[in-house]
């Protein structure tokens, strides 16, 4: 990570400049310039391939840039929701267990994790046993362990169905009250998220729209890539020839 | 008789613990082709006059370095593997035959002589023991969180690239010890069964990899009183005795698993 000059102090908890991602020379994610600040919960919604896990894995610090940088507040703590994760059936782990990794944590913390999770008393199950909604707030215990400024999932509602994702999201929002930590989410629930975020970045191998739920519901990019939704009001927005998404294709 | 149990103690203890970590992230075959290899490191050390450890060491770590690193390349490891398990053993048996100035007990190195292994040799294999297993408790919440995920353990400020040579040093380190006590073709057991069998045993890794050191030490020391009674060879035996605790443990999951 560079440093910063200094005296020079960043308000923001993660700003990216210039960030390119690909994977062996593919491009897939190109000149992303974002920040994200404290306390708030931005949402990254985009088709499949647009870039959202590559963006959240770079901020990680899971992949490394093939140009520009992710700058990270000093001291900056993050917790992370993986998309999914696969317990090989061979490795005994309670939840218990998972709770103190990768730091042994005490007894009261990993209660109260459990607790603002909204899975108090799953603590002596095995991490295999859990159904899919109590997996992915054992992960998010696990997350809020840390005690993290900003707390990074991607897709933490795959696999459960709606009132279950909609649970979980109503989870995510309390436990920001609870924290105050920063969210930042990929997600694919378009309408919960709309509700649920503070701002919303919408990719498709670059930064296509960001803004309010509103400002970005409204714009052309998001609505060519997702439609107008159940609105009628699709009429109103026939714009397929006017975004420039299929210039990307041809030829310059 | 004791300098044998001791040899065979120290191999349990030091395979036990990382062959759970073979079975928790597959990496049987893994196991399988970095212990074939030592076939070669034989070859290597009879052809230079380097002590039969250190050739194995050598050769087992570059196995396992060239494995570690090709992993993350191909999409079909599996064969690739299968390839080069088989290539190092085959190479390494004709460059043993190579060596005609020197007779060489083909039979010791692959299955084991555990019964003339020297002082200096149980000094070798417990110092080789103690360096793995102290590798795997300095690092065990690493390890540990590396095998769940590479990315949450970046996203935890570690390095799992790291965690991951420090299995593949503790693996070329266990074989190397290991050769003279259950032979090439049988350490890749030594990792696997015992930890296999301490699965249904166990609600932690902790308790896992206990229970894989009990039952490999019980092998080690069962299989080699056996092999006394019966007159039967000696690493066969140890093996075999662990694949037997393997059905019996398989045989009582049910009911362990009913209990809890």
């Amino acid at each position: 990570m560079p440093r910063l000059p200094a005296g020079i102090r960043i308000m923001s908890l993660i700003a990216t400049q210039g960030l390119t991602l690909g994977y062996r020379g593919n491009t897939v994610l190109r000149d992303v310039n974002i920040s994200i600040e404290r306390g708030e919960i931005v949402t990254i919604v985009g088709p499949n391939g647009s870039g959202k896990s590559s963006l959240l894995r770079a901020i990680i610090g899971a992949m490394s840039p093939m140009s520009g940088q992710v700058q990270r507040a000093p001291g900056l703590r993050i917790g992370y929701v993986p998309q999914n994760l696969s317990i090989d059936g061979t490795l005994p782990l309670t939840v218990w267990r998972f709770l103190n990794l990768p730091a042994r944590a005490c007894r009261a913390d990993v209660q109260s994790a459990l607790e603002t999770a909204g899975v108090k008393g799953l603590g002596n199950q095995q991490m295999t046993q859990l159904s899919g909604g109590q997996f992915q707030r054992v992960l998010l215990a696990r997350a809020l362990l840390a005690q993290p400024d900003l707390l990074i999932l991607d897709e933490p509602t795959q696999g459960l169905d709606q009132p279950g994702a909609a649970a979980f999201y109503a989870q995510i929002e309390q436990v920001r009250r609870a924290r105050g930590c920063a969210v930042l989410m990929v997600s694919h629930d378009l309408h919960v998220v709309m509700a649920a975020s503070d701002r919303v970045l919408c990719l498709n191998g670059h930064v296509c729209c960001e803004g309010t739920p509103q400002v970005v519901a409204d714009a052309p990019e998001y609505r060519a890539l997702f439609g107008t939704g159940t609105g009628g009001t699709l009429a109103l927005y026939r714009h397929d020839h006017d975004h420039d998404h299929h210039h990307d294709h041809g030829v310059h | 008789m004791i300098r044998a149990g001791l040899a065979g103690l120290g191999v349990a203890l030091a395979a036990a613990p990382l062959g759970c970590f073979v079975v928790w992230r597959r990496m049987a075959y893994f196991g399988d082709a970095t212990s074939h290899a030592a076939i070669l490191g034989v070859a290597l050390a009879l052809a230079t006059d380097l002590p039969v450890f250190a050739g194995v060491l050598v050769v087992a770590l570059a196995m396992a370095l060239l494995l570690a690193g090709l992993s993350g390349r191909w999409v079909s490891s599996d064969a690739l593997l299968g390839v080069l398990s088989h290539a190092a053993l085959a190479l390494g048996l004709v460059a043993i035959s190579l060596i005609d100035d020197v007779r060489v007990d083909l039979e010791g190195y692959l299955f084991g002589e555990i019964l003339a292994v020297t002082a200096r040799d149980v000094l070798i294999i417990w110092t080789g023991a103690a360096l793995v297993c102290s590798l795997l408790i300095w690092r065990w919440q690493g390890l540990l969180m590396a095998t769940l995920s590479a990315d949450l353990a970046v996203a935890s400020g570690m390095n799992p690239r790291r965690e991951s040579l420090i299995l593949t040093l503790a693996m070329a380190v266990t074989v190397a010890v290991a050769i003279k006590v259950v032979g090439a073709l049988l350490i890749a057991a030594m990792l696997v069964i015992p930890a296999a069998a301490a699965r249904p045993l166990a609600r932690t890794p902790e308790m896992m990899a206990l229970f894989a050191c009990l039952i490999g030490a019980a092998s080690a020391l069962g299989g080699l009183g056996g092999s006394f009674a019966f007159d039967t060879p000696t690493g066969p035996s140890i093996v075999a005795l662990a694949a037997g605790l393997f059905a019996l443990s398989a045989a009582f999951a049910p009911l362990i698993r009913r209990a809890e």
